[in-house]
């Protein structure tokens, strides 16, 4: 089972205000394919056919941490929005989505498409796990690099960049797990 | 108001520590020495936390926060709202 913690796992910091421009670019990080929801449901959806302890370990950990990424790009997004009217969405070009939503979140990319399962994957076969994985991880972190080119909001930024490190460290694990794993599978010598 | 940032920054510097000794020692589950200071830290975030919860209400959810009267849960701000 999982237990709210309520807190955030890093301070959220918006610094010049509201920027629904900055919203929307953020928003490919909450429902997009590469964004925090991917990362926690396709980590926590890999853990059942998975067979190390090591590797069933990490994916139940970094699968809630990214849980806590969600809700960090959710206050990010929130904050830069709260403030926001109509006005605001037409003059930033973004009058569709208030006509739809006004204010409220949802699981989509910048773009507007909607999240899809097709985003995430599962074979069972750890070794294609693992390094389906370890891609997540690095495209994620390229798209971090992205935003953080895309805003001169020093608060902002310095979100985004504990959020882009987080993924090295994962990409990181990840790997010691594969290792780990593949030192398992050859003493099965299961070919 | 300033205190009580000054509280959850620590509590989330040294779990912040400890998500990453977790995940390390997940993959190295024989360092000895990561394990200590996993300890070490984690006697630390529970110190932090009771002071944290006994002057600002619960934490956690379901139990593992006790609660003062009425229902602390419900004060603002939720980790949303926070300003820091």
């Amino acid at each position: 089972m999982w237990i709210y913690e309520k807190k955030l796992q890093y301070p959220v910091r918006v610094t010049c205000g509201t920027d629904l421009k900055l919203a929307q670019y953020l928003l490919t990080q909450y429902g997009g394919p590469d964004g925090e929801l991917s990362a926690a449901l396709r980590y926590l959806n890999q853990r059942y056919t998975i067979p190390t302890n090591e590797a069933k370990g990490l994916l139940t950990d970094i699968g809630t941490e990214e849980l806590a990424h969600v809700e960090i790009i959710t206050t990010l997004i929130y904050q830069l929005t709260k403030d926001a009217t109509a006005e605001d969405f037409k003059a930033a070009d973004m009058g569709s989505y208030y006509a739809i939503r006004d204010g409220a979140l949802f699981y989509s990319d910048s773009n507007g498409v909607p999240w899809t399962a097709t985003y995430i994957q599962a074979h069972a076969d750890p070794i294609t796990d693992l390094h389906e994985d370890m891609a997540a991880e690095q495209k994620a972190r390229a798209v971090y690099e992205h935003l953080i080119k895309l805003t001169d909001d020093p608060g902002v930024k310095d979100t985004l960049r504990f959020l882009r490190e987080r993924e090295v460290v994962h990409y990181q694990r990840f790997g010691e797990a594969l290792r780990i794993v593949q030192e398992y599978m050859d003493t099965k010598k299961v070919y | 108001m300033k205190e009580r940032m000054v509280l959850m920054r620590q509590i989330q510097d040294v779990e912040f520590a400890l998500t990453e000794l977790q995940l390390y020692l997940d993959t190295h589950p024989f360092d000895q020495k990561a394990l200590m200071d996993f300890n070490c830290y984690s006697q630390q975030l529970l110190m932090l936390k009771q002071s944290y919860e006994m002057a600002y209400g619960p934490l956690l959810s379901y139990g593992f926060s006790p609660s003062p009267y009425p229902w602390k849960w419900l004060d603002s701000p939720w980790p949303w709202e926070e300003q820091f």
